[in-house]
């Protein structure tokens, strides 16, 4: 259901747009961090991989410790269909595989692959460019994806190798080069440094999925962004390259969130991603610039994904900029790479201010689904205590997924999960325009994160009741069978026993044992 | 490193964006829309008014000050939110101008203790305070409640500002003054009356106290809070969804009956500009606490309080029905919401399996 | 006449309410089910019953009060509360405190253990692997925290304790806003 006519003509600015309901407009920030200069990230002492960086299941390790390995090594691998390898951003001996701090909210530690640098930064021999990548299949593509290590860039981090591999057939293909949080600009800056080899990763892509039109679609703030992507697609068109005129490079109107998966494919489409559902159903796949210049990357350089582009900005940092940088890389070494922080009274956030997550230190690893490091001012992190709810309904005037925050509240409040059924809290973005807008400034954004994770609980809880009933039960028969048995065995020692003595019942009317003892007996006796 | 021994301490999540929203802004808002109705008012009915918001707001502080003591909260938070405020000055201009010091006090008391924090202070209220200290009043004292100023204009020797100030407190008037040649029925109490007797609303209307299309003077300070109203919905304070359904209702049904009977009922536009119509469609029944939270709820919730609105004044027992208008359709606000949840995002049947 | 509808009435109905004692009837007490739903399963006998389905019986059967089981905690009993239309009571603190923080799991410290099987024999839910004159050890995604393996039943000292159970990012829940450690001076 490709939208007629605009397949195989670029249309600037006549492309229909849809509106998605909900939003705000925010102060965006986009200058503190000049988009126009990637600058090259020090290469650090040691690296901190987790072995997951991604959704679905972790990595197990390949190597072992004391071993040495070279930059885009194979650090570990899994084989569930959900998942990617991890690859050693750097040449160096790994010292350690051991639990160390995530960067998440929760502080919480897991495995992760040390590697202490030699220094020397050198590729594993092996890698190389593939061989006529024009005339690679789309298994093949997507074999090299998934080897790669490529997850989403955006922030979702879900392995690409697995969303290219939809079940049904795709008639759109998005590359989402939005990013409307505010400050960060690491697309801005690789769209605007490496517009072409994103292209020719999307055109990879377009094989793997056979899309039938391609959008490339930028905030309308980023007039030099969109310009360099127009002329990279038209330069590709002129020589010919295979593809390239269904693309269409097109400028969305600046309202957060419009990055946001669902609401872009509203934008562009005027469709909306069923409830609960994924894009590929109403047939359209949905990718973050960063991730097709990895596609680029792989297939063209043969180097795995151990690098992003990473925008390191704040009030609390004293040279913002955007770095290229090695996953891996302790965030502090990022702080000091970009002038230090200006005070103690900053707080680290990994992403940007509306969805962002707290982080409980610098000593974190920079992972592949780092966009930005944002250093606030402390009293940000520090909300001042909630007026009750005045039920002024902004909250859902705001929400882009047109739910009722208010409603929401209360119920998270009152750990009413039906209720909270009935109002789609699943559906919910976590987006964080409720809480912007609320007069009364309640953190409604973690009342309902509070609510998932407390309903996800409940429920592990309640499955884990009932095993342990049935455990209960089966364990309560098992002993009941024991004692039964036991009174069996009894009660026939019993009856030897008294068989041994004057019997009282007739041979004859005796059971086959009781006589067979009795003829014992009376062998003994005789 | 601040972080780490914080983190326990200050526990929080994104978004991380400065607050630029309050609810002491919102309140603000409000007063400031209710500007112009109220220099209208002042300006055509003379100082009764001004004299009972100063009564009302001084005493709902007092007020709220004993409640958030004795009920142990924030005083700094709560105090000047403006909240209190802005219900004082609603009730005080939902009573007449000329009235007894103990009115306003009385109104207010009823407001802001037994509506507001008995029920659990700000956002925890089930009725409009404004509207329940109005309709106590209106219940307990009709006498005093009935008794309306006459719009300056008919009024021989309009009063002063001291000379308002010594008849509420002290109830004197100077010495040539009556009260009756102050006060006058209302006209919506005059034209029911006058239809009472039998005789029709055209030759009613003629009566000097109506003005072009709805009261003398009044209509000017209806048309006061129609400019602040409409103020109100461009800043996005309140939504349109209510004073929309409010006055589109309310001037269809009595469009209906002014259309099918014109001699027993008034025209729309009597309707419209008359009583406190346009007070309450954007200012009482966009009240948040007690509204309708839902876009169709709102409809809903409005154009039921026009149709009562309409109701009360053409066969109930009063001749202004707004506040118990609110009040009614309040009761039916947690219903309608439960029943108007917007449509989520991609909540279709899906095609296919689920 | 009125008599006779009445009797008529009378009859109808009694027939209905006879033919519907005999259809509709449900063996055994279907509240007992309902009950030992509500309850945490820890099996930890707190509650003064063997366990949490004699509890519920004792419930079903009015001899127990619905405030005896601190592993199901104040939102248990107001979700027995609200199951039998009685008013909520506080936790019985006779019975010990409800359960707050992580989920306490035991843990065998493998060079202690004799093989004594104690521990293996007493455990509700058969969360303890081992044999005879063989190390013991619990399995963590069974063990409910009913506490019934410690000393005094282990003979050893320091050999099985509680401890908390590890969780990763993915079980990690959100604190509550109003929590206090969520509370900031302004």
């Amino acid at each position: 259901m490709a939208e007629s006519g605009s397949a195989g003509r670029e249309k600037r600015g006549m492309k229909k747009l849809w509106r998605f309901g909900g939003g705000v407009k925010l102060s965006g920030h986009k200058t503190v961090s000049d988009p126009a200069k990637v600058q090259r990230a020090p290469l650090p002492k040691r690296l901190y991989l987790p072995l997951r960086q991604h959704i679905g299941a972790p990595a197990e390790p390949v190597v072992e410790v004391g071993s040495y390995v070279y930059k885009g090594q194979v650090l570990a691998v899994s084989s569930a269909f959900v998942s990617a390898p991890v690859h050693a951003p750097s040449s160096g001996t790994v010292i350690a595989i051991e639990k160390h701090t995530m960067p998440h909210q929760s502080g919480i530690a897991e495995e992760c692959a040390v590697i202490e640098t030699d220094g020397a930064d050198r590729w594993h021999p092996d890698i190389a460019p593939l061989p006529r990548p024009g005339l690679l299949s789309a298994d093949e593509l997507r074999a090299r994806i998934r080897e790669a290590g490529i997850v989403g860039l955006g922030g979702a981090v879900f392995p690409s190798a697995a969303k290219l591999k939809p079940p049904r057939a795709i008639d759109t293909l998005i590359l989402n080069g939005v990013e409307c949080e505010p400050y960060i600009t690491c697309d801005d800056a690789l769209m605007r440094s490496r517009p072409e080899e994103i292209v020719r990763g999307l055109l990879l892509v377009q094989r793997v999925v056979e899309s039938a039109e391609c959008i490339i679609a930028v905030e309308d703030n980023k007039p030099e962004a969109i310009a360099r992507m127009r002329d990279a697609v038209e330069k590709l068109r002129a020589s010919g390259v295979g593809g390239s005129d269904a693309i269409e490079v097109v400028a969305v109107p600046t309202r957060f969130p419009a990055g946001g998966e669902k609401q872009l494919i509203k934008v562009l489409t005027g469709k909306e991603v069923p409830q609960g559902g994924l894009p590929y159903e109403i047939g359209i796949v949905c990718l973050n610039v960063g991730t097709t210049a990895a596609v680029y990357d792989a297939v063209y350089e043969g180097r795995p994904l151990v690098a992003r582009i990473m925008t390191v900005t704040g009030p609390q940092i004293r040279q913002p900029a955007n770095f290229e940088v090695l996953i891996g890389t302790p965030v502090q070494d990022m702080l000091d790479a970009a002038g230090g922080v200006v005070s103690d009274a900053h707080t680290l956030i990994m992403g940007g201010p509306m969805m962002g997550t707290r982080l409980p230190h610098g000593q974190v690893p920079v992972v592949k689904a780092s966009n930005c490091i944002l250093v606030e001012n402390a009293a940000l992190a520090d909300r001042q205590p909630a007026m009750p709810c005045i039920r002024c309904g902004t909250c859902a005037t705001v929400c882009p997924i047109n739910l009722l925050p208010q409603q929401l509240y209360w119920h998270a409040r009152g750990k009413a999960y039906d209720k909270l059924d009935r109002h789609h809290l699943a559906d919910c973005i976590e987006c964080g325009c409720c809480a912007v807008v609320c007069p009364s400034r309640i953190p409604l954004v973690q009342y309902f994160r509070y609510a998932k994770t407390e309903k996800a609980a409940q429920e592990a809880r309640d499955a884990f009741a009932d095993q342990s009933r049935v455990r209960m039960q089966l364990r309560e028969a098992r002993l009941a069978r024991l004692a039964r048995e036991q009174e069996e065995r009894k009660a026939k020692r019993k009856a030897a026993r008294l068989g041994k003595k004057k019997t009282k019942v007739p041979i004859d009317q005796a059971g086959p044992a009781t006589r067979e003892m009795a003829g014992e007996a009376r062998e003994v006796v005789a | 490193m601040a972080d780490a021994q914080s983190m326990s301490e200050r526990f929080s999540s994104s978004p991380f964006i400065p607050a630029s929203a309050s609810v002491g802004a919102v309140m603000r808002t409000v007063l400031y829309a209710l500007v112009p109705g109220i220099v209208l008012y002042a300006l055509l009915f003379g100082w009764g008014v001004i004299v009972n918001i100063l009564l009302a707001s001084i005493s709902s502080l007092a007020f709220e000050l004993v409640m958030l003591v004795v009920r142990g909260r924030p005083l700094r938070r709560y105090l000047f939110d403006g909240s209190a405020l802005v219900t004082a000055v609603l009730l005080a201009l939902a009573l007449p101008p000329l009235v007894a010091w103990w009115i306003p006090v009385a109104g207010a008391f009823v407001a802001i203790v037994a509506a507001k924090h008995l029920y659990g202070g700000l956002g925890y209220n089930a009725f409009n305070p404004a509207m329940a200290g109005y309709a106590v009043l209106l219940i307990s004292f009709p006498r005093e409640m009935s008794i309306w100023a006459e719009p300056l204009a008919l009024a021989e020797h309009p009063l002063s500002l001291a000379q308002t100030l010594v008849f509420s407190l002290a109830h004197q008037l100077p010495d040539a003054l009556s009260f009756d040649a102050l006060t006058s029925a209302t006209p919506l109490d005059y034209l029911r009356t006058q239809v009472g007797l039998g005789r029709s609303v055209r030759d009613s209307v003629g009566a000097p106290i109506f003005g072009h299309v709805a009261g003398l003077g009044m209509e000017w300070v209806n048309a006061g809070y129609l400019l602040g109203g409409v103020w109100l919905i461009y800043r996005k304070v309140i939504s349109w969804h209510i004073p929309v359904a409010v006055l589109a209702s309310l001037a269809c049904i009595s469009g209906i009956g002014f259309v099918l009977d014109p001699q027993v009922y008034a025209s729309p536009l009597l309707h419209l500009f008359g009583g406190a119509s346009m007070l309450g469609a954007f200012f009482i029944a966009t009240d948040p606490i007690t509204a309708s939270t839902t876009p169709w709820g709102r409809i809903i919730y409005g154009a039921g309080i026009g149709v009562l609105i309409f109701s009360i004044r053409a066969w109930g027992g009063y001749p202004d029905g707004v506040a118990f208008a609110v009040l009614v359709m309040g009761l039916t606000v947690p219903l309608v919401d439960q029943y108007t949840v917007p449509r989520a995002f991609g909540a279709r049947a899906r095609h296919g399996d689920g | 006449m009125s008599v006779i509808v009445l009797t008529l009435l009378g009859l109808v109905f009694g027939i209905g309410l006879g033919y519907a004692a005999i259809r509709f009837r449900v063996e055994g007490n279907p509240l007992v089910e309902k009950i030992d739903a509500v309850l945490p399963q820890t099996q930890c006998g707190q509650c003064g019953y063997p366990g949490c389905r004699p509890y519920a019986e004792a419930i079903a059967a009015d001899e127990a009060e619905i405030n005896q089981c601190p592993p199901g905690g104040d939102a248990g009993v107001r979700a027995l509360a609200d199951l039998l239309g009685r008013d909520p009571l506080p936790l019985n603190p006779d019975n010990g405190v409800a359960a707050d923080g992580p989920q306490m799991v035991a843990v065998i410290d493998e060079e202690t253990c004799i093989g004594c099987t104690k521990c293996m024999q007493v455990c509700p839910v058969d969360a303890i692997a081992g044999a005879a004159k063989h190390i013991h050890t619990v399995l963590n995604a069974y063990c409910t925290g009913c506490e019934l393996c410690l000393p005094p039943l282990c003979p050893v000292e320091k050999c099985i304790v509680m401890a908390p159970e590890e969780t990763s990012i993915r079980e990690w829940k959100w604190p509550s806003p109003e929590a206090p450690a969520a509370r900031s001076a302004a």
